[in-house]
């Protein structure tokens, strides 16, 4: 391929132009026409000749070995294509950190609907009925489904002791500080299993040909991962392997690594039958199967002065990770990463491991072990403040980061943040303090008890540490014939704004317009590997590599002195038509290289963790109905600082939409486990906020801009998950007095607690606890 | 989608007589399906016994309103769209209408009919309540002719009732006097739109000066069956509603109920739950019950 | 409407579909949302949870709003259906669909025609509705990437720049 290559040495970009016309707009949404006609295509309107449907046989017990499968009455089996793991080319293994996680369960089961075997069909109306005459005979082993019982060993489900990672992140001198405490305050926090719950259900389609190759469509957001775990599975070189995404309805993290284990069944079954299959999982499958977010057990102890500075704590932070490794030392790191939050810690050990139970593999959602870190943190705040005598509000002002100090893992903090003034501007926005007088006023006697809290917090976008040098993304530009350019990136349009941003960047960089900006559809064929569309890194990282790649471009069509220094985007417009009628198509790439001032030490855990930080304070406004029990979120106010906002309209619907899910992560959700498996796995019993529950979401931006993102742009599509869920739970202490450490908090569990403390107060034995 | 649709027959005779022929031919054998708001549901998930189905969707004589001076008669067919936008049931019988705007989403209540929530029976129903404390009848049809039965005693157990393999609801009669009376209903449930109830209440009241002379509370989700609270409500009759016996009420509902610990909710919540809107009920009532 | 399905065959049934009147060959028990997407060719319709929670198999059925998933074929018949291919006419917009492109009401997209098509049959029966009406009038249908405040900007939207019918 005829082009140039444009390599950037981590150096601030400049853009020739001095105000910016289209990055800071709000452009209309790229694909946004063909969403609201209906026109959009997902995996499930896409139908191919002769396609079969596919079906996963699974399994119905936690965790033992499969003593023998038969294939029932009523079913004519020879109509039916069926996959076990000898018909598996290369390794029975999703390929990701780990290959413990096989791709069909091979003579052992770890967890309940582990999928064991796959049945293809014409009729996608029989396939049901067929998986149900599968009969599967097992000698069925203990099962763990709780950290504790992992942590105690009395089984060894996953290695020698059932951690699949563990991190130590030590500061300063932690065990010197105790004896110079004033307070030693100590806390034990919780969250609970949350469903990714995107609307669109995972799907994928997958056709082989021996000549071509395989090539899989479907719903996902890293097609590299599926091409690098289908060419281990089918034992396939790169070029032989094609992933497309298509349009795609939801993810959050849901369809980070999921999807290669069912592209895999696809192909699978695509491969034995030479027939496209596509699968398609209707909600409960989707449900009880795939990943949720890990539940985690955070505990705090922290010393803390008399005028309430914190001298240095202990942070211990387990996650629980189901039955296979898969994501879980990546959540972990940013978990624990995160544990320290915006304040400045003197010294600090945390301790984090994620274990092993037989419930299916925990994943990638949204914050990614923030949330869970966060959450644990920031209750831990005001209970520090109670603690010491100070309001929620003083307590975290005395112990903000200031430029120039360190975070836990030891990174300076070169920005000039200040995030005493971002809390004030927060408490101004929510009328924080009159209020927070006027709900102590109120008579808890009456129905219902308003309360108000709050949360400040940071979450640090791209990949951890190395990992964005290891991922050494590749981002193309490539000039077409008519003039115009596309952005070739393996990063996924699920609903975030990629493609929007990604070609206002190009378009900005490059002095055209919106329009003569197109996108490739992410292809493997087509397009380099980008990176994973995760860790809010898209528009940052990405981004700012289509910016380099742009130079690239203009670099070639300035030395072949077919443009100026300055042009219109007619004149870049002819140049380029120009250049591709002589030379063909060509491409400008550029390549991630670390910025040399972002150094971190694998091994001791220390160091630069991000390239950059986004920080912000939401607060929260409840009423708890003291008739009900229930908790009604009546005001929300978010406000963040995150270096540029490219696209003010799609920045708001980040902040919001994140928002509403941390509410139901706080309030709503809760996965119901009976033996490892979940037993409210449908819309109707596993509940996420309508319309008619989120209250008005105020989003406030501001922006001190970013050196190492695109136009200044950090990321932002997990943050808003981070700062809700404790702001929350905070305003429900305020509200009533009682402190609650674990989340889904429910109408059920305030009414024990209230219950509990009656009884507690008239000197009543104490009545069970807990569910 | 877990059903074959060629496995099941469905067929739409289109009038009430055929229908009912064909219930009397095979008892049984025939399941009616109205809106299918609950019939389709299981059908999808798989569960779904019947093999054989007749639409009752739409039949003029059951999609209908019927207004004497006395009674009112809502066909069983009517959806609970068609409960909202009736004026004589918004305006007598608050409680339904109110019930009818709570249940599922717009889409659903576009579909979902009376006569089919109360076959379900399912006791986290939201209309069956209002239907005890209003003192309902059901007129059942069938080949056999018509019956009329107290709504009272048509639920027998837990998704159990009175009504015979051939027979339909035709009619919910309710007799019109009860529009001097203060009505209040509320749902609880987890979330403020489309879910299922954990505990509801129906309660209608009368106050004598400030003295209670009838009160007729119901609720949902708290025994096999929808409850009539008679013991709560014999307690309450003839006394002031004062905060002594407001407590003592509050107190009785909650030891009247049945409820059970489910992947909704528990027990204890419930009961308590319960007692709280009663009391929330009779406080209503002392305040906005004796202007009519 | 009288019409028998003889036993387990599939039956014939017609129905107006965006204004034009089709005849599909199906099973009485087949799903309407199945008949609009399969033998239709119709996929703007989706399918989220197939238990009619989440209103992305919104259509609107003689005028009403309903699910399709929860709607058998046969009970279709003879019905006029939209679906959200049919609120676009000659290629251009209808006043709704562009409320939600200038306003950010779709972001991943998937729940877009059902919340068009239920915001559609909100404005048509209120014109000017509230913050709270339309919050209760889409309060059947799920989505999970905008936190809704932005849908309701576009409805609102919609309400002011005047929605054809």
């Amino acid at each position: 391929m005829a082009g140039n290559t444009a390599a950037k040495r981590g150096k601030a970009f400049t853009v020739p132009m001095t105000k910016h016309r289209i990055v800071g707009t709000s452009v209309p949404r790229r694909e946004g026409r063909d969403k609201v006609t209906g026109q959009a295509r997902y995996v499930d309107d896409m139908d191919l000749p002769d396609m079969l449907y596919g079906a996963t046989v699974r399994s119905r017990i936690p965790r033992g070995t499969i003593k023998k499968i038969a294939f029932g009455p009523g079913i004519d089996w020879n109509e039916f294509v069926i996959v076990t793991p000898n018909d598996i080319p290369g390794k029975n293994c999703i390929a990701l950190i780990e290959d413990d996680q096989p791709c069909l369960a091979d003579g052992t089961v770890n967890h309940p609907e582990e999928a064991i075997l796959l049945l293809a069909h014409r009729d996608r109306h029989l396939l049901p009925k067929a998986v149900e005459a599968v009969r599967v005979e097992y000698d069925a082993l203990p099962g763990i489904f709780k950290m504790e019982g992992s942590e105690d060993r009395s089984e060894i489900i996953w290695g020698t002791d059932n951690i699949f990672k563990s991190y130590l992140i030590e500061k300063g001198d932690v065990d010197a500080v105790w004896p110079h405490a004033d307070y030693i305050v100590e806390g034990e926090y919780r969250t609970g299993a949350q469903e990714q719950l995107y609307i669109e259900n995972n799907g994928m389609i997958a056709a082989f040909d021996p000549l071509e190759g395989l090539t899989v469509w479907g719903s996902l957001q890293c097609p590299y991962y599926v091409h690098k775990a289908l060419m281990k599975l089918c034992d396939l070189p790169a070029d032989r392997v094609r992933v497309v995404q298509m349009e795609t309805g939801g993810a959050f993290g849901g369809k980070e690594e999921y999807p290669s284990m069912i592209a895999g069944h696809a192909a699978l079954l695509a491969m034995k039958s030479r027939k496209p299959v596509k699968i398609v999982y209707d909600r409960m499958e989707d449900m009880t199967a795939t990943t949720k977010r890990h539940p985690s057990r955070t505990r705090h102890r922290t010393a803390v002065s008399k005028d309430g500075k914190i001298l240095g704590g202990e942070i211990e932070f387990t996650i629980d990770g189901g039955a296979y490794e898969t994501l879980s030392p990546v959540v972990l790191s940013r978990g624990a990463i995160h544990s320290g939050g915006p304040y400045h810690w003197p010294c600090v050990r945390v301790r984090a491991k994620a274990v092993a139970t037989n419930a299916p593999p925990h994943g990638a959602f949204r914050g990614f072990g923030a949330p869970q870190s966060l959450f644990a943190l920031e209750r831990h705040m005001d209970r520090i403040a109670q603690a010491v005598g100070q309001s929620p509000v003083e307590i975290r002002r005395r112990n903000f980061l200031e430029p120039g100090q360190t975070t836990i893992t030891g990174q300076t903090v070169r920005e000039e943040i200040d995030l005493g003034k971002l809390l004030d501007r927060a408490l101004e926005l929510s009328d924080y303090q009159a209020k927070k007088k006027k709900f102590a006023r109120e008579d808890q006697r009456s129905g219902s008890k308003k309360g108000i809290g709050l949360a400040a917090f940071l979450h640090g976008a791209g990949f951890t540490g190395s990992g964005e040098r290891y991922l050494g993304s590749v981002v193309g530009l490539e000039a077409s014939d008519d003039g115009g350019v596309r952005v070739l990136v393996s990063s996924a349009e699920f609903g975030q704004g990629t493609k929007t941003v990604l070609c206002q960047i190009a378009a900005e960089a490059l002095g055209l317009r919106y329009e003569d900006v197109g996108i490739a559809q992410p292809d493997t064929q087509e397009v380099p590997n980008s990176g994973p569309t995760v860790a809010s890194r898209t528009i940052m990282v990405v981004g700012k590599l289509v910016q380099s790649a742009a130079t690239g471009i203009r670099q070639t069509l300035t030395a072949c002195g077919k443009l100026g220094e300055s042009y219109s985007p007619e004149e870049f417009r002819a140049a380029c038509r120009a250049h591709v009628a002589e030379h063909g198509k060509f491409r400008s790439l550029a390549r991630y290289e670390q910025p040399d001032e972002i150094v971190w030490d694998e091994e001791k855990y220390r160091g630069s963790a991000y390239a950059a930080f986004a920080w912000a304070v939401y607060v929260a406004e409840v009423t708890v109905d003291l008739i009900t029990y229930s908790v009604a979120v009546d005001d929300f106010v978010a406000l963040q600082e995150v270096g540029k906002v490219l696209h003010p309209v799609l920045a708001k619907g980040q902040i919001m939409g994140g928002v509403a899910q941390a509410i139901g992560f706080a309030l709503y959700e809760k996965v119901i486990w009976e033996q490892g498996r979940m037993q409210n796995g449908q819309m109707t019993n596993y509940i996420m906020p309508t319309s008619a529950d989120l209250p008005s979401i105020h989003v406030y931006f501001q922006e001190l801009g970013n050196v190492h993102g695109a136009f200044g742009a950090k990321g932002i599509g997990e943050l808003p998950m981070d700062g809700p869920a404790p702001a929350i739970v905070n305003a429900i202490e305020d509200a009533l007095g009682v402190s609650f450490d674990s989340i889904p908090l429910l109408p059920e569990d305030i009414f024990d607690a209230l219950n509990e403390k009656a009884r507690a107060e008239r000197g009543v034995p104490s009545a069970r606890a807990g569910r | 989608m877990r059903a074959h649709p060629a496995e099941y027959e469905l067929v739409a005779p289109g009038t009430l007589r055929v229908v009912l022929s064909l219930l009397a031919e095979d008892p049984g054998e025939w399941l009616p399906i109205a809106g299918g708001t609950d019939v389709m549901v299981q059908y999808a998930a798989g569960n779904l016994r019947a093999r054989k189905l007749v639409s009752i969707w739409n039949l003029p004589e059951l999609r209908r309103i019927e207004v004497s001076d006395d009674e009112i008669r809502i066909g069983g067919g009517c959806t609970y769209s068609d409960l909202q936008e009736s004026e004589v049931i918004n305006r007598e019988f608050k409680l339904l209408s109110s019930a009818a705007r709570w249940t599922g989403g717009i889409a659903n209540q576009n579909r979902g009919t009376i006569g089919g929530n109360i076959v379900n029976a399912s006791p986290a129903a939201d209309s069956l309540p209002a239907l005890l404390v209003y003192g309902a009848e059901l007129l059942l049809v069938s080949v056999r002719g018509e019956r009329r039965v107290p709504y009272r005693t048509f639920h027998i157990d837990y998704r159990k009732t009175q009504l015979e393999p051939d027979e339909l609801i035709r009619a919910v009669c309710l007799t019109r006097r009860f529009s001097e009376y203060y009505a209040h209903a509320r749902k609880i449930a987890a979330r403020d739109a489309q879910a299922i109830a954990k505990v509801c209440l129906a309660g209608l009241g009368r106050l004598a000066g400030e003295v209670v002379e009838d009160v007729r509370l119901a609720m949902g989700s708290v025994s096999p069956v929808p409850l009539r609270l008679t013991q709560t409500e014999q307690m309450m009759k003839g006394k002031r509603i004062d905060p002594q016996h407001v407590e003592m009420a509050k107190q009785a509902a909650a030891a009247e109920v049945r409820p059970i610990d489910d992947m909704r909710s528990t027990a204890r919540y419930r009961a308590a739950v319960a007692g709280n809107l009663v009391a929330e009920f009779l406080e209503q009532l002392r305040t906005g019950g004796s202007k009519t | 409407m009288s019409e028998t399905s003889p036993g387990r065959t599939r039956c014939e049934i017609a129905l107006t579909v965006n204004g034009k009147t089709v005849s599909v060959q199906v099973y009485a028990m087949e799903r309407l949302l199945d008949v609009l997407r399969h033998e239709l060719g119709l996929t703007g319709t989706k399918e989220g949870c197939g238990e009619g929670e989440c209103g992305s198999c919104s259509v609107l059925l003689d005028g009403r709003l309903v699910n399709s998933c929860l709607i058998p074929a046969l009970q279709a018949s003879g019905a006029k259906i939209i679906t959200i291919e049919g609120l676009a006419t000659d290629g251009r917009l209808a006043v709704l669909q562009q409320a939600f492109l200038d306003c950010g009401g779709a972001q991943c997209g998937i729940c877009t025609p059902g919340m068009i098509l239920a915001a559609f049959y909100l404005l048509s029966k209120k014109p000017q509705p509230t913050r709270k009406e339309i919050r209760e009038g889409l309060s059947g249908n799920l989505c999970r990437c905008t936190g809704y405040m932005q849908i309701f900007e576009a409805v609102a939207e919609a309400g002011r720049r005047g929605v054809t019918t």
